[in-house]
Formats: structure tokens, sequence, C-alpha cells
């Protein structure tokens, strides 16, 4: 960043600009660039145009840089033999449900315990937080035979959506960012709210929402992502071939298809995510830095 | 109703009061009762979730580990899942590899991170875009990362990109996941290119947080590069040097989809089973879910363990 210039890092300024300095400098950066562009967007280039060479041509030696004779039908079986327009449509609805069921229920816990702060509030916030320290993979049993056998209600809830919605609200590192992020908001604000007798809904809704845009939008994102990247338990909780996400899918797919095929649905699969990402890189890193940093 | 007055009572230093506690000496009951009403309620949605979806099936796993149920009859059976489960040769070889994985990710995914950041952060130039290549990986849903290596990079034939690569430069070839000693190495590879984003982005941010007097300092009492590396960032970042570590283990720990879609799940040998896969396996193909609900009690304990290791030694350095 060119706002950095002032700032002190390990290697001195003066010396990076002078002399020896700056040609190890520049050649430093140009080797990391270009090896960074290898290994990182190299593997994706090879995807990409790999999943447009022939049967014939993947399998040569060596392997070629550019498709001689690009094959645009294995993106088009892909699509139609492995139904990607069901599964992406899937994978999104998934998506947006589980970021609406997020931002409604993560807010306003978060909301509660930063600005309301009910009784046992502080136990409430350890509870979750514990859940932290609580490997993915060890609930992976208890948590399928819940799902399949609500207690109490007996509501079997394989093959519907709630299955990915409702567990991903139980989500301590976004109510813990939003809750950070919360009470950074002036209690000023809440009092001068207070006293135009502004009930707590109205308060959340008009004061505290609107300041807040930016990590919602943080928490939205990691939603969209969580679910798009997420395998084992849309694999377990969707079993059905019409309810799958698309990872699950390719995956279901991946033993009887060609090769190329395959990886031409990865691609498919893939573009989403990385649009996201390209689009809001900016509000992705910030927000991861935010809820790593201890303060 | 009788209104009562409560006095203001001083609140906890370092915790600005809330509004709607320290509201104007005429606080009633009912209000009170009220206002706490109000916060439960915004509580409920998440607080549900997390009873049905988190912490009750962590009781109900550790039961589980201790049951077993047949013909939807279920009987106390004490210790036996756990010895059943230890009595299975694939446990050690499990856990054997899913340490040695561990090791590996922590050699690779945790070390060359660190040292990334430091670069990245001496960089003027091109800062954005290194950044966005490093994480561009950690968007891909795994499935697809995981397909690309398993077709191109480690086609065991001299059409696979690494064994071209390696033939190019006159190196004998690999049959990558088809050999039981490069399975885990390979496995790491890929799941350190594809999470390694995460890290140097976290390290990126401690980094920038090291005053620039410290170095200047270090550098006026003679210390090079390596020493003002030793000395000043590593030190300074080293709280979340420790929380990275954790975090590393904890999710190597759990090494299950590059086992599943990589090595078909077993892979050569069994090279490649890891106690995730296990629980996997069992309690979704042995229909033993609570063989499976005992492994992962095990796994539990293990990381508890780890994460008591965590906490003594960075209590001890402050």
């Amino acid at each position: 960043m060119a706002q950095d210039s002032g700032t002190r890092t390990l290697i001195s300024q003066s010396q990076l600009s002078r002399g020896r300095g700056k040609v190890i400098y520049w050649t430093l950066l140009v080797v990391v660039v270009a090896g960074f562009t290898l290994v990182f967007l190299g593997p994706l280039y090879w995807m990409v145009t790999g999943a447009l060479k022939s049967g014939q041509e993947i399998a040569q030696t060596p392997p070629s840089l550019f498709p001689k004779d690009p094959q645009p039908q294995n993106y088009i079986d892909a699509w139609n033999n492995l139904a990607l327009a069901k599964l992406l449509f899937n994978t999104f609805y998934y998506a947006i449900g589980a970021v609406l069921f997020q931002l409604v229920f993560d807010t306003a816990a978060a909301y509660s315990l930063s600005k309301l702060r009910p009784m046992f509030g502080n136990v409430i916030l350890a509870l979750m937080l514990g859940t932290l320290m609580i490997p993915a993979m060890v609930l992976i049993v208890p948590q399928y035979v819940t799902v399949i056998d609500l207690p109490i209600v007996h509501i079997n809830l394989l093959d519907s959506p709630f299955a990915i919605w409702l567990p991903l609200v139980a989500n301590a590192f976004n109510i813990f960012l939003l809750k950070r992020f919360f009470d950074s908001i002036p209690e000023e604000l809440m009092a001068a709210a207070l006293m135009d007798g502004a009930t707590s809904l109205r308060t959340l809704w008009s004061i505290i929402l609107p300041l807040s845009r930016p990590i919602l939008g943080v928490v939205s994102i990691f939603a969209v992502t969580a679910v798009w990247k997420d395998f084992l338990w849309p694999k377990l909780v969707m079993p059905s071939p019409e309810t799958r996400t698309v990872s699950v899918g390719i995956y279901a797919f991946a033993g009887g298809t060609p090769m190329n095929v395959v990886i031409a649905a990865s691609v498919i699969a893939a573009i989403p995510t990385v649009i996201i990402f390209l689009i809001f890189q900016r509000n992705i890193m910030s927000g991861l830095t935010t809820g790593s940093i201890k303060g | 109703m009788a209104i009562t007055t409560v006095p203001e009572t001083p609140r906890k230093p370092g915790r600005p009061p809330s509004p709607y506690s320290a509201r104007p000496q005429r606080t009633s009951l009912g209000r009170k009762v009220r206002d706490n009403l109000t916060g439960h309620a915004f509580l409920i949605g998440a607080v549900l979730c997390f009873v049905v979806f988190s912490w009750y099936p962590m009781i109900r796993g550790i039961v589980m580990s201790f049951q077993r149920t047949r013909r939807g009859e279920t009987t106390w059976v004490g210790w036996d899942n756990y010895s059943r489960i230890i009595a299975d040769p694939s446990f050690w070889t499990a856990w054997q590899n899913t340490f040695y994985f561990t090791v590996l990710a922590l050699a690779l995914g945790y070390v060359v991170p660190f040292f990334v950041a430091i670069l990245l952060n001496e960089f003027r130039h091109a800062k954005g875009y290194l950044r966005i290549l490093v994480y561009l990986p950690v968007m891909l849903p795994p499935a697809s990362a995981l397909f690309l290596f398993k077709f191109y990079a480690y086609d065991p034939s001299e059409a696979g990109l690494f064994n071209a690569i390696l033939k190019a430069l006159h190196l004998p070839t690999s049959q990558w996941m088809q050999s039981p000693e490069m399975t885990m190495p390979a496995m790491v590879v890929a799941s350190t290119w594809m999470n390694m984003g995460g890290a140097v982005l976290i390290y990126l941010a401690s980094l920038q947080n090291i005053p620039g007097e410290l170095y200047e300092a270090a550098e006026l009492d003679g210390a090079g590069i390596w020493r003002r590396i030793v000395h000043v960032t590593i030190p300074q970042t080293r709280l979340i040097l420790a929380l990275l570590a954790m975090l590393q283990i904890v999710a190597t720990m759990q090494l299950f989809i590059e086992p599943l879609i990589l090595a078909n799940g077993a892979g050569a040998e069994d090279s490649a089973t890891s106690v995730a896969y296990l629980i996997y396996q069992h309690g979704f193909f042995q229909n033993d879910l609570n063989g499976a609900a005992a492994l992962g009690v095990i796994m539990l304990v293990v990381l508890a363990g780890f994460s008591a290791v965590y906490v003594r030694l960075t209590a001890k350095q402050d």
C-alpha cells in the first residue's frame, strides 16, 4: 500500500530505495509476482483450459499448454449430464437462506448481548464461544442423529433446507464478530433513541443496522462461501439427487463421468465463489482480520 | 404493583453503562422484568439453534458413545464401544496418518505462510494483487480444487502436471496417490495450497501492528535481517503465532475431504485413512453410530489435551 511509506518494517525504506537494495527489491518483487502467479493462478488456468481438451490430448505427454482443438462440448456435457443448473440452483438457494437466517438470528442475538444485556447474557455468550473449541467432526454423528429426529417435535429434516440453514445460525464466530462491532457503537446513540421513546426493535432497525452495513456484508459473504464450500454436512443431510449441492453432486458423478467433464463441472462450481471474492475481496479481507485479531 | 426505587449501583469497571439498565432512579420492577424479557426475546432464535444443533448434540454424542442401539432398543454398554473401536487395527493407522498429516501440515502450512507474510509486508508494490492471489484458492469449493489435483497434478502417468515438471527437470517421476509413501505429502501440498491464504492475511495484519521503532533500534544495534525476525518479528507476533498453531492443529486433525477425494478414502495400503474418515466410515457405512460417537469423543479428548498445552504455553509467556 502506498500509504504505508511512513511506517517502518523489517527492512528500512531507504535501504530498499537505494543502490543494491533497490536492485534486490525489484528482482525479488518480479520473482515473487511471477512465482505466485504461476503457483496460485496457474492451476486455475490449467483447470479452465484442461476442461477444454479432448480425452486424447489430456493423456498425451508432455501435456500441452493450450488446448489444440478446444472442445467447449465438455462444458456443455457437464452442464447437461450432471444437471448443473439444478445443483447450482440448490446451492444458491441454501446460500441465500443461510444469509437470511444468520442475519436475522445472529444480529438479534449480538444486539441483545451487546446493548440490551439481559440476565445471564455473559453466561450464554461464554457457552456460545465454547463451541468454537469443538471441531465439527466430533459433532457430526450426534448432529446427524438429531437432525433426522428433532428432539420433542420429532421432525425429520433430511432433504429439507432447514437442515443446512438452522445449524449455521449456531455460529459463535459470527455472533462474536457482530457483538464486537455493536460494542463500538456509542451508548449515547442508544440513550438518545430511548429518550425519543423508541422500542428496542426500532433502535436496532433504524440506528444499529444502518451503522453496521460493513459487518453485515462480511457476515453475508462468509455465509455464502460457507455453504458453497461445505461438503460433508450437505452430503449427509441432502441425500437425494434432487436436493444435492453442487460439490456433492460433482463428487457423486465423478466415478462414472469422463475426467475432463468432471473438471469442467468443477470449474463451473467454482465460478460463483470466485466472482464473489473478486467483487468483495476488500470486505472479506477486512472481516477476516477483524475477527482474528485479539482485542 | 409496588413501585420500588432502585439505587444506582456502581457497574463493573471497564464497561460503559447500558442505557437500558442505568435508566433514571425511578426504575420499576415491572420495567426491569420487561427489559430482560426483551433482551431474551432477541436471543431466543440463536440460543435455540445452539441448543438443538450444538449443545445438545455435544452431550448426546457422549451419551451415545456408552450406548448400543439394536433393532430400536438402546442399552448401556459401558466402555464397550471404546474397546471395540480401539481394537480395530485401522484405529491406530488412522491416528498415525492423522498425526503425520498434522506434523507435515504444521511444517508446510504454518511456517511457510509466516514467511510469505513477512515477504509480502516488505513489498511496496503489487501488494493487493499478491494478496488476492494467495487468497483465491481459499474461495474455491474444496471438491473443485481437489479434483484439479487428483486428475491433473497427481496423474501418475507422465501426462500429469507434477510428473511433467519432474521429467523436464530430469528427476524421477512419482506414482503420487498410488504410492503409499507419497500419499500424505501429496495431500499436504494440496491442502496447503487450498488453505494458506487465510493464515497469510492474518499474519499480515499482525505484522502491520509491529512498531517500526523496534526494527529501527535492532538495526542500530547491528542486527541483520534474520536476527530482526527472530528478536522482533516473532516475539511481537507470538500470540497470533500460538493461536494459529492451535487452529491449524484442530483443522488438520479433522482431515477428511482430502482422503475422500484424492485417495478415494483409505488410499493405497491404508496410507490415507484418517480419524475423521474412520468416523464417517463407522457412522455412515458400517451403521455403527455408537462406535463413531466414541471415536468423536476420543478426538475431542485429544484436542482438549492440545488446547490445555496451548493455554499452558501462552499463559507462561505473559
